[in-house]
């Protein structure tokens, strides 16, 4: 089906199940402990042996040498693959650095041998006897110190530099200027359950059990890697345990287990260690970014600049952060820049809102720091600065934009009239406090989506997609996608996901995977309905599908009696025209965070939190909100303590743990809220929705350093916000 | 993981004496800390000897009226317990701002006090650690010490020990009683009980090679308001940045330990004369011989600010 118009009425419109809070179907085997993860097939293999990969304990080098003697003659050991003996490997074009590296070392922990062993445990004895000599070479580890050799880089399709107008002139021209430079550091995914993979083979044909966002990538990258046809590789991820962009792209697990199963004839199981995943596999990278507003003294800008550097492996991509500077707020002259630097640091690559949110971390402070030079309400200054058109080309508006209606129902919602603008000035106890706000912006992508789906002679429709459910309610939002469309309760679909002799799906990531995937299933459905309505004798266009029947005028026959003995089956897919050219499309909302400071050790707690989001027709509240204050919480990471900590003499990051890379827990989260703005937005697919799984991050970790602001009067523009950085600025104590 | 063999000791003195016995033999009770670094070759005992049986999880009042904690009292039990948290406040505040509810459960009194740092480069077999590997350097000093001593640290290590019962113990002056390899007990005051780093960071408390904890002495209830403040980046599960133990008089005297500033929980006697006279003086000579990294410097600013803090909360 090709999507090149405005959606008109369908039959999701009825929102019988669409739009309905429904409980996840996929629940109950979670809760239970029986949905099978990536290494828990057991039932899929039999006799497996277990890998244990070895990781580069240099960033920059080469491997000078390699003893196995004592490891090949450990207990249990059955095989030792390296770069060496692997054969001739491909590289996927998704990943920067090789999946196995050696003799040459791209980044620390970088994968360099699979040590497979009968158990577990023997492979991991084993792994630790074995000796490598390396020599190392300098490398570049300080993303400050190479900024000012970095290169101009495009990144996501757009060009490394724009410029609309004369940035340079209206800047200097404008009465009221704001030019400061913020940074960001790297980040984790922090995913709880690691990368992992079981490796089969059947004479030359592969699966991979392993958690992946994106199967048909996957199946692609894994083929180039081994130089055998797709159709020989086969990939299984119906349940993940969290990806958040650090599982779009197959890993050294599943490359491993796949050498490791065709080095021993068995199959292999391999797992990544926690505190070997954070520099062995992608990483947000960190930032430099200036942003430069010049605007009137009735607040509306003028010139607006927002420069961004980042490093990355060589061939590897710059963050992106600018990306949303060219479309939040109007200003006639306006200019961004993309800078990127060679680093010798594990791959940075995708993270929950790549791009944006980095870049909304910093403009968002922006933003409030230039409103408190014009002393106006900072929400004021965004809505005077609203946009219906993409400031770049006014001529292309935006398909559906409620930013202001954002803002001001979460003003209203919030009690932002009870707001001190004067920071340091309200106290509770031992603790000041402070509230903040910052938009939320992200774009939302179209891509194409395919599933198939069958009908049986019970009444039970089965859908079948490669689409992944990494915790985000694909599987429910699907269900309810096929029951309203063919007329049945959610009871009597099932949804069969993440495995590549299916339809390819939209896959999971850059928030696409809701609105896509389910438009796919969309497609299908209405394929399905025309082969139902011409088997019963109904017209298509009359038939109505409803309650397990067929019915047009006087006349109902049950659903199911069109399935025959054999069922009916129909395979369909979205496609798109230049819909998102001609209409920008966007997500909007707005974050409004209370933070205590403590009067005496700085530490920052956040008290409460609200979300207001716009994000076209919401397929399931309540999946679509948990994507949300799940992505709130993030943000409070962001702002307060996630930082991969550069050792920049060894280059790699230090805390590569959980308890040294700390991401929020329920303490430090006492109480959300969020409001889905009723939409619909008939650009964006039949479905009329659009991605909340990103908007939610982006403008968080800016909302909560606004209201820290506003708390202690302390502006920090180095994320993470610790204590450290407030100490010396607060008032003096007993 | 090294392979390892394995016993469960059925009385104190034959699991200490075993402990001589056997090269590179490890006592193992809650596993909270062993078994992570065993799995990482940080730890690599030879012989596990498992002490869960030994009948020393009972909490007792002394002649001296005191309590006597069993060496595998487990933490949430000890900060539960009605006496501990009548008479002895910092010691159950203490315990309940370490770990998990999960990790608390399992821990042991015993454990809690030999838990090894958490400095990440210890933690790394890929980097030089001089409590690792003893003589291989230290790659905390000129890295990433935010977490790290600011007083007492020397040219081989900056580690910090984590825990926060022990600063509260250090605070109540706590004994700990031990059984030797031979049967013969001792009791070591727990000021005497930790050591600081100096050349042979691997040492890290007065222990004899074999010798087994069985109980924490704690004396007489000192009364006084017991406060223990913890500061960290996160609410909760993270290890202090700073902390301090205090018990304060109505008059103003008492007693302060500092965690998270040095090899051991930190205390100076001699400073808490100063304690009447405020924070500012308490932490002057508390931490008169501090040598701050560049990265934890604000530790000396914040152990003041908390201290004043919490003195501030004593007297209101």
């Amino acid at each position: 089906m090709r999507f090149e118009t405005p959606a008109t009425i369908n039959p999701i419109d009825q929102l019988k199940v669409v739009g309905k809070p429904a409980d996840r179907i996929d629940g109950p085997l979670k809760t239970t402990g029986t949905a099978r993860y990536a290494y828990e097939h057991h039932e899929g293999v039999s006799n497996p042996a277990y890998g244990y990969v070895i990781g580069s304990a240099i960033a920059k080098g080469r491997i000078a040498g390699m003893d196995f003697s004592a490891a090949k003659s450990a207990p249990g050991v059955r095989a030792i693959v390296t770069a060496d003996n692997a054969g001739k490997l491909g590289k996927g074009d998704r990943n920067t650095a090789k999946l196995l590296g050696g003799p040459d070392i791209e980044h620390y922990h970088q994968a360099i041998a699979l040590v497979v062993a009968d158990t577990f445990e023997q492979a991991r004895a084993a792994a630790e006897l074995v000796r490598v000599d390396y020599v190392r070479t300098d490398g570049a580890f300080d993303l400050a110190a190479v900024k000012d050799i970095a290169k101009p880089r495009p990144v996501f399709g757009g060009p490394a530099d724009t410029a609309v107008g004369d940035f340079a002139d209206a800047f200097a021209a404008a009465p009221v200027q704001l030019d400061a430079n913020y940074t960001t550091p790297d980040q984790a995914h922090a995913m709880m359950e690691p990368h992992a993979s079981i490796a089969a083979w059947n004479g030359d044909k592969l699966t991979l059990w392993t958690s992946n966002q994106m199967i048909a990538w996957g199946v692609g990258e894994v083929a180039k890697t081994l130089d055998i046809p797709k159709e020989n590789v086969r990939l299984i991820s119906p349940f993940i345990g969290g990806g958040f962009g650090s599982k779009l792209f197959v890993r050294s697990d599943a490359l491993l287990a796949a050498l490791g199963a065709r080095a021993t004839g068995r199959p292999v199981k391999v797992a990544l260690p926690r505190p070997f995943v954070f520099n062995n596999t992608t990483h947000r990278p960190a930032t430099i970014q200036r942003i430069r507003i010049g605007a009137a003294r009735d607040g509306k800008i003028s010139a607006i600049g927002h420069e961004e550097w980042s490093g990355n492996l060589p061939g590897g991509r710059p963050e992106g952060a600018v990306a949303q500077t060219r479309l939040l707020y109007a200003g006639a002259n306006r200019m961004t820049a993309t800078r990127l630097a060679v680093l010798n640091l594990p791959e940075g690559n995708a993270m929950r809102a790549p791009g944006e949110a980095s870049g909304m971390m910093a403009l968002e402070i922006a933003v409030d720091e230039m409103a408190e030079r014009l002393a106006m309400d900072p929400i004021e200054f965004r809505i005077i600065n609203d946009t219906q058109v993409d400031p770049e080309k006014p001529e292309r508006p935006f398909s559906q934009r409620r930013l202001t209606e954002c803002l001001r129902t979460g003003a209203e919602r919030f009690g932002w009239n009870k707001r001190n603008p004067q920071p340091g000035r309200v106290g509770d106890g031992r603790w000041l406090v402070g509230i903040g706000v910052a938009a939320a912006f992200r774009n939302n992508l179209l891509t194409k989506s395919a599933a198939r789906v069958r009908l049986d002679n019970n009444g039970v429709v089965t859908v079948e997609t490669d689409m992944t459910d990494i915790g985000t309610g694909s599987y429910t939002i699907i269900a309810q996608t096929a029951a309203e469309m063919m007329g049945v309760p959610m009871e009597k679909v099932v949804v069969r996901l993440g495995d590549s002799t299916f339809p390819v799906s939209s896959g999971s990531g850059g928030q696409w995977g809701g609105n896509n995937s389910t438009a796919g299933v969309y497609a299908a459905c209405v394929k399905l309905r025309e082969a139902v309505a011409q088997k019963l004798g109904f017209n298509s266009a009359e038939a109505e599908f409803a309650d397990g029947e067929v019915r047009s005028g006087n006349r109902r026959v049950p659903l199911a009696q069109a399935a025959g003995d054999s069922g009916l089956g129909a395979e369909d897919g979205i496609e798109y025209g230049d819909i998102d050219k001609k209409y920008q499309q966007s997500t909007f909302g707005a974050h409004f965070v209370e933070v205590g400071v403590d009067t005496a050790t700085a530490e920052i707690r956040v008290r409460r939190m609200l979300a207001v989001c716009a994000a076209g027709r919401i397929l399931n509240p309540k999946t679509a909100r948990s994507q949300v204050i799940g992505a709130m919480t993030m943000g409070v990471g962001a702002a307060l303590m996630e930082e991969l900590v550069v050792d920049e003499r060894a280059g790699f990051f230090v805390n590569h743990d959980l308890a040294g890379y700390e991401v929020p827990v329920h303490a430090d989260i006492p109480h959300q809220d969020m409001i889905f703005l009723d939409e619909t937005d008939p650009m964006s697919s039949p479905m009329k929705a659009k991605g909340v799984a990103e908007l939610g991050i982006c403008g968080v970790a800016a909302a909560v350093a606004n209201a820290v602001y506003n708390a202690t009067g302390v502006r920090v523009r180095d994320y993470p916000i610790t204590l450290d950085k407030l100490l010396e600025e607060m008032p003096d104590v007993g | 993981m090294r392979s390892f063999t394995y016993e469960r000791a059925r009385t104190p003195a034959e699991a200490a004496a075993s402990a001589m016995r056997k090269p590179d033999a490890k006592f193992i009770a809650g596993g909270t800390n062993l078994l992570d670094l065993m799995k990482l070759e940080i730890e690599t005992p030879a012989h596990l000897i498992d002490v869960n049986g030994l009948a020393l999880d009972k909490i007792e009042s002394t002649q001296e009226g005191g309590l006597r904690i069993g060496a595998l009292v487990r933490n949430t039990d000890l900060a539960a317990d009605a006496r501990v948290r009548r008479d002895y406040g910092v010691l159950s505040r203490a315990l309940l701002a370490g770990a998990s509810g999960q990790l608390r459960n399992m821990a042991t009194t015993a454990g809690n006090l030999l838990q090894r740092t958490r400095c990440p480069y210890f933690y790394d077999t890929n980097q030089s650690c001089n409590k690792r590997k003893p003589g291989s350097g230290c790659a905390a000093i000129g890295g990433f010490s935010r977490q790290h001593a600011v007083v007492g640290a020397s040219e081989a290590c900056i580690a910090t020990h984590p825990s926060d019962m022990a600063v509260a113990m250090r605070a109540l002056d706590a004994t700990v009683e031990t059984v030797q390899p031979d049967g013969a007990t001792r009791t070591i005051p727990i000021a005497e009980f930790y050591r600081l780093p100096g050349d042979t960071p691997h040492i890290e408390t007065t222990l004899m090679p074999g010798e087994l904890i069985t109980a924490v002495t704690l004396p007489k209830p000192v009364g006084g308001k017991q406060i223990y403040r913890k500061v960290r980046d996160r609410a909760s599960y993270a290890f202090a940045l700073v902390s301090v133990a205090a018990i304060v008089q109505r008059d103003g005297t008492g007693r302060v330990a500092l965690g998270g500033v040095a090899h051991k929980p930190w205390r100076v006697e001699a400073a808490e004369t100063q304690m009447p006279r405020g924070a500012k003086a308490v932490a002057a000579q508390l931490l008169a011989d501090a040598r701050p990294t560049r990265e934890n410097a604000f530790k000396l600013a914040l152990a003041e600010r908390t201290l004043g803090a919490v003195l501030a909360e004593a007297k209101g």
